[in-house]
């Protein structure tokens, strides 16, 4: 800080000190922000920085970022409003929101998309740069018209800042352009919010120096606007008030904040390290799975191969090949990629090898909605694939849950040696939230056994003869002796040698069917995530509507009513007890991100009447949506 | 995962490389005489039979894994190719020969044929070309020669052939070769090489389909023509041929042309072959006249090109092991703990 600058700032604050003006700070019980902006304002970095300031305090906490498929849309325009939804709370919290309690408008846009999801009365802090003629006009706002000038919102408390020139301010012995200024705007209005909530900004300031240590001027415009920001608030008084929450209540232990991808990644690490199998994971870019391979290819020192293949049908029978040779193979991809990958898994079914194949899903059909949510992908997880190829799918239902989620599915690849279809969607791949992460000691024991000679009395290996779990040895090119052919033509039951023989194959099939049915003897039991054994309603969520579904059921109980929840993490196949479960239930209700697809095989697996509720906008279901149809269900 | 330190072996014959299983092409398929130099070519190879893995897609040659006592992977239709780059990404020790139809390696695989070339995976690609598709029962293929009239082409076929060595050299292949399924003895030596470069090895073999596509290739291999349509390639010799030996290319400019060695040109005028040489292998590889026009090059069998350079798998394993050298290995409980963290009494 420039040392006139300084002086000033410091007579401020004596002469507030002096007259008593000092803030008042009030304890919230939970806050919802909602940052938003032009899709180059920064929006998704300020959001995951206040994000993880915000862990750090112990609150729990969900997030939401929204952002659009473009890289930078045109600048200014509606569809080019990038969002990042953040709740933090002193009790637990399972949604990101449905409304938000401060909106964070960095342009005219980013306010016309986001104020009907703010609550009446909450906060907008509008950068007044962004609400020109040309940015007025870009958000189609009537020509003269400007929500900041005109009393339309009145219903809210509008803190109108200049952050641009202010940022610029700040800035103004920095020698840079303008435009690169411009950049640390996002920084300014962290800064404003940190003091807004009594925040320490050493988090961001370490994060600062990290990613632009090495190029000062970045590094110090990035500092200066950070700090200007947090300066103006205290110097200003805009508020006179600014906020705390308190520490959750959450079960004792050290958290760290996670997102999903990110659990993903570590997931398969740990799975990796405590398995001593060797990870290889072979994909292709795509949105939103990208991450994955972004986070393995840092983890070399674990000894994990990342190959980032030619396409997506390369990046799964490159893991094929890996696990083939005695890695952990693993593709990760999104519906497009699947669609391609499917032929491929139908030869790791085949083959009967281990494979974890990760659909982070997306909003489908074809390239669809790349950038949001959906679980249109269960049906294509579950068949398909040509011909008769059952395969097991596990679902992930919020960010954390990925690491255990993926470390399942690896063990039943590996112990029951066949291909994993392991689902997470985009809503928990780029969500946060606090993590009681585990100790490597206390992550499950995983048995991996290669075949490695000729059992007693064995004359020539039989590559499909199988245990009691219907699994087959798993042999690795290097063993001496046991070398033996495999491949995608139906195999002979035992030897393993191509057959084209009817009786054969209805046996193959039949026994390739029994061995995935098998896994349910080797998970555990279906159980309620709340509510009563037996009651008037099920809902039954898989994946991403774990939150809503958890707050709502919640809400219900408390007011009395027998509705229960239960969570499904294995789909396929099911837990045994779960036909027991829902026949207790005088109704099923599933609600889900797509137009019906778990309850099509609810349906066809316990012939239940269930019903569906489902929202297929590319966003999450919200609890007041489904408050109001288990209501009804109730009536 | 390590392979075993493998005691000394007994010295193994090409019968120890036979399956008990039938052998199930057409009688007389060039296939055959492939299979038979591989298994005899193998033994002489030093390599522990347990350690030889052999991949292959769809296609009838593709059934050549289950006739070879190694281990080996019948894949699906052209993704033979990714299938060993992740097997060699993750056991480099092993030694990993694909084998590939026209159609397999260059049309529906043709994507990761050019990728595991310029990677450079230290594997061994075998490309059984027919010029036809057998087992769909004779359709034409990527490598079929235009106005060809096969069962999906009744009027003649459209398609512009590839030239899958020029195709290779595109892929900045680190060895490029080709062969033929009638002269066992240039095969053999030519596989031997291809399994002596480190790197990814490209090998065409002539193959006949006698079913489908029958004399394809025997302009090349018979007697009759064999001396003056093929063109053996030897390291640093003159580009002789002919059954007099009597004739030679030489370089005009960058253009190859035929000459009679006499009078008019010497042995010492002619294109002395240099298999390092990147410039002139581009030339080679064009040499792809259609041999029943006149004036036409004879086609080069042989070496094309051959360059050292890094292998896919080493710089892989290598980054890993300088993570290690300069982090340390793993830890766990470091990484999921991370940088930031909070306790909740």
């Amino acid at each position: 800080m420039p040392a006139k600058a300084f002086v000033n700032l410091t007579l401020q604050r004596l002469f507030k000190y002096f007259i008593n003006m000092a803030t008042t700070t009030e304890v919230l019980q939970e806050v919802v922000i909602k940052f938003a902006g032009d899709s180059g304002d920064g929006m998704q970095l300020t959001g995951s920085q206040f994000t993880n300031n915000t862990a750090l305090l112990g609150n729990d906490l969900a997030t939401f970022p929204d952002f659009p498929a473009e890289i930078r849309a045109p600048q200014g325009t509606l569809p080019g409003v990038s969002g990042f939804q953040l709740r933090f709370s002193s009790d637990m919290v399972y949604t990101p929101g449905d409304e938000c309690d401060v909106l964070v408008a960095m342009n005219a846009a980013a306010l016309k998309v986001n104020l009907k999801s703010l609550k009446k009365g909450g906060k907008i802090i509008a950068n007044t740069d962004g609400f020109d003629a040309k940015n007025l006009r870009l958000a189609n706002y009537p020509d003269g018209i400007n929500p900041l000038e005109d009393g339309s919102l009145s219903a809210y408390e509008l803190i109108k800042v200049d952050v641009t020139k202010m940022t610029r301010e700040a800035l103004k012995d920095i020698t840079m352009g303008t435009k690169e200024k411009d950049r640390a705007k996002n920084m300014f209005v962290l800064g404003f919010l940190y003091w807004m909530y009594n925040r320490n900004m050493d988090s961001s300031i370490a994060f600062i120096k990290e990613k632009f240590g090495k190029k000062p001027e970045i590094y110090e415009s990035n500092i200066r606007a950070l700090q200007a920001g947090y300066n103006f608030g205290d110097t200003i008084e805009i508020t006179g008030v600014t906020y705390t929450v308190a520490k959750a209540r959450m079960q004792p232990g050290t958290y760290r904040s996670i997102m999903g991808n990110q659990a993903l990644a570590y997931g398969l690490i740990a799975f990796s390290d405590k398995s001593e199998l060797p990870l290889f994971l072979g994909t292709y870019p795509i949105t939103p799975a990208s991450d994955i391979l972004h986070e393995l290819s840092r983890y070399k020192a674990f000894g994990i191969r990342t190959f980032q293949a030619e396409d997506e049908i390369a990046g799964i029978t490159s893991a094929i090949g890996a696990s083939y040779g005695g890695s952990l193979g693993v593709t990760t991809t999104s519906g497009p990629g699947m669609a391609l990958k499917g032929e491929a898994m139908g030869l790791a079914v085949m083959l009967e090898i281990p494979l974890v194949i990760v659909d982070v899903q997306r909003g489908g059909p074809s390239t669809g909605l790349p950038t949001k949510t959906e679980q249109s992908d269960l049906l294509q997880a579950y068949y398909g694939r040509n011909g008769e190829c059952p395969m097991p799918v596990i679902a992930a239902s919020t960010p954390s849950d990925c690491f255990d989620g993926v470390y399942e599915a690896c063990r039943i690849a590996v112990e029951h040696m066949t291909p994993v279809i392991f689902l997470s969607d985009g809503y928990i791949a780029n969500g946060a939230e606090p993590w009681r992460f585990p100790k490597s000691e206390d992550l499950p024991a995983v048995k991996v056994s290669f075949k490695t000679d000729l059992g007693h009395g064995e004359e020539k290996f039989q590559p499909y003869l199988r245990d009691e779990k219907l699994v087959r040895p798993w042999a690795v090119p290097g063993t001496p002796g046991l070398e033996h052919r495999i491949g995608g033509i139906e195999k002979q039951n035992i030897t393993g040698n191509v057959s084209y023989d009817p009786e054969n194959h209805q046996l193959m099939v039949k026994i390739r069917e029994e061995k995935v049915e098998k896994i349910a003897e080797y998970i555990p039991e279906q159980h309620l995530d709340s509510g009563p054994e037996k009651g008037k309603i099920l809902v039954i969520g898989w994946g991403s509507t774990y939150g809503v579904i958890k707050s709502t059921v919640a809400e219900l109980q408390a007011q009395g009513h027998e509705v229960s929840h239960a969570h499904l993490r294995y789909i396929r196949p099911f837990p045994r007890n779960l036909g027991d479960i829902i026949r207790n239930f005088d109704q099923v209700l599933i609600p889900e991100i797509n137009n019906g697809q778990l309850i099509k095989i609810i349906r066809d697996k316990y012939l239940v009447d269930a019903k569906g509720y489902n929202k297929i906008m590319g966003i999450p279901i919200t609890k007041s949506e489904l408050l109001e149809v288990l209501k009804k269900m109730l009536a | 995962m390590n392979t075993t330190a493998i005691p000394a072996q007994p010295t193994l014959t090409a019968k120890d490389f036979a399956t008990d299983q039938e052998v199930r092409w057409c009688p007389g398929c060039g296939d055959y005489s492939i299979l038979a130099q591989v298994q005899k070519v193998m033994p002489g190879l030093g390599i522990p039979k347990e350690n030889i893995v052999i991949i292959s897609g769809i296609g009838c040659s593709s059934r050549f894994p289950y006739y070879m006592n190694t281990y080996g992977m019948h894949s699906i239709h052209g993704r033979a190719t990714a299938i060993a780059s992740g097997l060699k990404a993750s056991r480099p020790e092993l030694s990993v020969w694909i084998v590939a139809g026209d159609g397999d390696a260059l049309s529906i695989g043709g994507n990761h044929t050019i990728h595991l070339l310029r990677r450079n995976f230290d594997v061994n690609m075998m490309l059984f070309n027919n010029q036809i598709y057998g087992l769909t029962k004779g359709q034409y293929s990527p490598t079929s020669e235009e106005k060809k009239v096969t069962k999906s082409s009744p009027l003649g076929s459209i398609d512009h052939p590839f030239n899958p060595l020029a195709l290779a050299m595109g892929a900045d292949a680190s060895f490029i070769a080709r062969s033929m399924d009638r002269d066992p003895k240039h095969l053999q030596e030519i596989l031997i090489r291809s399994y002596k470069h480190k790197g990814a090895s490209f090998t065409e073999i002539y193959q006949n389909c006698n079913i489908f596509n029958d004399g394809a290739f025997e302009i090349f291999t018979e007697k009759s023509s064999k001396p003056e349509q093929a063109l053996f390639l030897e390291q640093g010799k003159p580009l002789i041929f002919g059954a007099a030996k009597n004739k030679g290319i030489k370089l005009d400019g960058l253009k190859p042309v035929v000459v009679e060695i006499g009078d008019s040109a010497g042995v010492d005028d002619l294109w002395i072959h240099d298999e390092k040489d990147f410039y002139k292998a581009q030339v080679l590889v064009r040499m792809f006249d259609d041999p029943y026009k006149d004036e036409h090059l004879p086609r080069p069998f042989g070496v094309f090109y051959e360059t050292d350079r890094a292998c896919y798998e080493d710089v892989m394993t290598m980054q890993i092991e300088e993570a290690i050298a300069v982090k340390g290995k793993g830890d766990l409980d470091k990484l999921l703990r991370g940088n930031e963290v909070w306790t909740i009494n």
